[in-house]
């Protein structure tokens, strides 16, 4: 009996061993090496930068010597420099005036461009049309369409159109918005448009058995089922607000004045400009926190479980 | 009876809403068009709206002599180039992250979960000075590394979104079958994710292609200059030819509504890739 058992016991052990080359790698799946190279990449290119940005923060560099370590001195600085007061104050407003006009205005194309009547679909193809521009040919474009002598003023002959819109400062950062939301909305709508066609008909036949009218369809079922695309698409406009950088660059430069030096432009400037780069990096270190804050605050309204598919696209 | 007819009659007022948003949309291009057609010193005196009254490709002509080849080939180089590998290295991790169930594969995927949130504007600082200490700064691959990395996370994630839904028991046949990882990797998650691998490709090349910032910092001549970066120093060159200018632009467009043309459906998923679940 012993003997009996004993082998019984060797051999349950003996067959993995002698499977072994075969059984492991399907119980383990794919060795971890072939995410190396991945690892790797992104290590190198984007989380040594991510720390670097924060060690660079307190050293004095010009961009071309090396840098010479200055504690806490650029944080002082940049912290209580009114460029940098005026900078976040503009970020801010900028941030929440864009999300005031584009969510809206995405939210009703994306319900319109859900509409299964032809003309919606034909509209909706060329409702993509700003999303194959660069940020340079959007904000060269409209440079050139708002020039004050030669753009849409001289166009329509309208007094009024004949502005210089982008050099002066009590409009520069209105048109700003504006062509923000020529460029964004379109990818908005088409959130939402998918959106609206994963809402099940069933409901909005239950809602007309119920004497439902349009008005009372999109405030009780369309809006209320939009709700994680409604967080999706807003998460993307508020962290999307540090990314306007190129294309105010582009068209305005930071200006008229300051007027529409947001926070990214106000570091690009620093650094690339003023060749401050210590002092941009301490801006550079508040952009990633804000980035990273936001999008994980705006990801726990809908839920940790909705997390990877929320973030997508960031 | 009511609701009947209330379903069946056309929403007026969202049809008006939609062509006031097409005006919107087309006007600017429209403008930019008509523009890249009209000889400069017309562009002073004409209308800018209207049709030109000597239409002519003076502007194309002139943009074409000014090494617009040269920014077109290397925009080219840094779009096929990145956007190869990150498919390459992606597919790879995906493949990983959604097979290997051990702990570190969960990790790498939190990792890249992570990198996803991070603002590639706030990290350009350090990024200059890496480029600069590897002695790439003004070359290609100033432009091609960067880009790859940033653009690994999302792509890594939608890959094995998509990848999860493989069923597993393909990879356990294939295994007992005793296939290597490379051959796992090449006959069955290669072919299995096309779909997902199209939409991942589409979505990378149209941000590498459009990219702007990194060539901004990461390079000075035209030897490397791509194209977003050209239609910028064209603004500063040709500052009394806005036609030429426009007409830079227009080109510069060519291959992406070439690309919209043919392929809008994957395109279109590619943009909102992952959001339409």
């Amino acid at each position: 009996m012993p003997t009996k058992l004993s082998t019984g016991r060797r051999g349950v052990e003996r067959l993995p061993a002698a499977m072994g080359a075969d059984r492991r790698p399907a119980r383990r799946g794919p060795s971890l090496w072939l995410a190396a190279p991945a690892l790797a990449l992104f290590g190198v290119f984007a989380i040594v930068p991510l720390l670097g940005v924060l060690a660079l923060s307190f050293t004095d560099w010009d961009g071309l010597g090396s840098p010479a370590w200055a504690g806490l001195s650029n944080w002082a600085r940049i912290l209580a420099d009114p460029l940098t007061h005026e900078a976040f104050v503009l970020t801010v407003k900028v941030t929440v005036f864009s999300w005031l006009t584009q969510a809206p205005l995405s939210l009703l194309l994306g319900v319109f461009m859900a509409g299964r009547q032809r003309y919606r679909a034909v509209l909706s193809v060329l409702f993509f049309l700003p999303l194959l521009f660069s940020a340079a040919a959007v904000g060269i474009a409209f440079k050139s369409l708002l020039d004050p002598n030669f753009g849409i003023g001289a166009a329509f002959g309208v007094g009024w159109l004949s502005q210089d819109w982008l050099g002066n400062p009590r409009l520069a950062l209105w048109v700003v918005l504006f062509v923000i939301a020529w460029c964004f909305v379109p990818f908005h709508s088409l959130l939402y448009q998918a959106g609206v066609r994963q809402i099940p008909a069933s409901l909005y036949e239950a809602a007309r058995l119920d004497r439902a009218n349009g008005v009372q369809q999109f405030f009780l079922i369309t809006l209320p089922q939009l709700k994680y695309t409604i967080i999706t698409s807003s998460t993307l406009m508020v962290v999307g607000s540090l990314t306007y950088f190129d294309l105010i660059f582009v068209l305005t430069g930071g200006g008229p004045g300051n007027g529409t030096r947001i926070l990214p432009l106000h570091m690009y400037l620093l650094g690339f400009r003023s060749y401050d780069m210590g002092g941009a990096s301490v801006v550079g270190v508040f952009l990633v926190v804000v980035g990273l804050t936001v999008s994980l605050a705006l990801n726990r309204l809908s839920g940790a479980h909705k997390m990877e598919s929320q973030m997508e696209g960031l | 009876m009511n609701i009947r007819t209330g379903i069946k009659r056309p929403n007026v007022l969202a049809g008006l809403g939609g062509f006031a948003w097409l005006g919107v949309i087309v006007l600017p291009i429209y403008f930019i068009l008509l523009t890249s057609l009209r000889p400069r010193t017309d562009y002073f005196t004409e209308n800018p709206l209207s049709i030109p009254s000597r239409p002519t490709l003076d502007a194309y002509q002139q943009v074409l002599e000014n090494n617009f080849l040269l920014y077109f080939g290397n925009s080219v180089i840094v779009t096929v180039a990145s956007v190869f590998v990150i498919l390459l290295v992606s597919l790879m991790a995906a493949y990983v992250v959604v097979r290997n169930r051990s702990k570190p594969a969960r990790r790498i995927f939190q990792f890249f979960l992570l990198g996803i949130a991070i603002p590639i504007q706030a990290t350009i600082i350090p990024v200059y000075y890496l480029i600069v200490q590897l002695g790439l700064y003004d070359t290609l691959w100033a432009l091609i590394l960067p880009s790859i990395a940033f653009s690994i996370p999302l792509s890594v994630m939608i890959l094995s979104n998509f990848l999860r839904d493989v069923p597993g028991e393909l990879f356990e046949s294939m295994t007992i079958d005793g296939a290597g990882q490379a051959k796992m990797l090449w006959s069955l998650v290669l072919p299995m994710s096309r779909p997902a691998i199209v939409t991942v490709g589409i979505y990378d090349a149209l941000q590498v292609w459009n990219g702007f910032l990194f060539p901004l910092v990461l390079t000075q001549s035209a030897h490397a200059r791509v194209i977003p970066l050209s239609l910028w120093s064209y603004q500063g060159e040709f500052t009394m030819n806005i036609p030429a200018v426009l007409a830079a632009v227009v080109i510069s467009v060519i291959p992406l509504l070439t690309a919209y043309i043919i392929g809008r459906r994957q395109l279109v998923s590619g943009l909102t890739a992952g959001f339409g679940k």
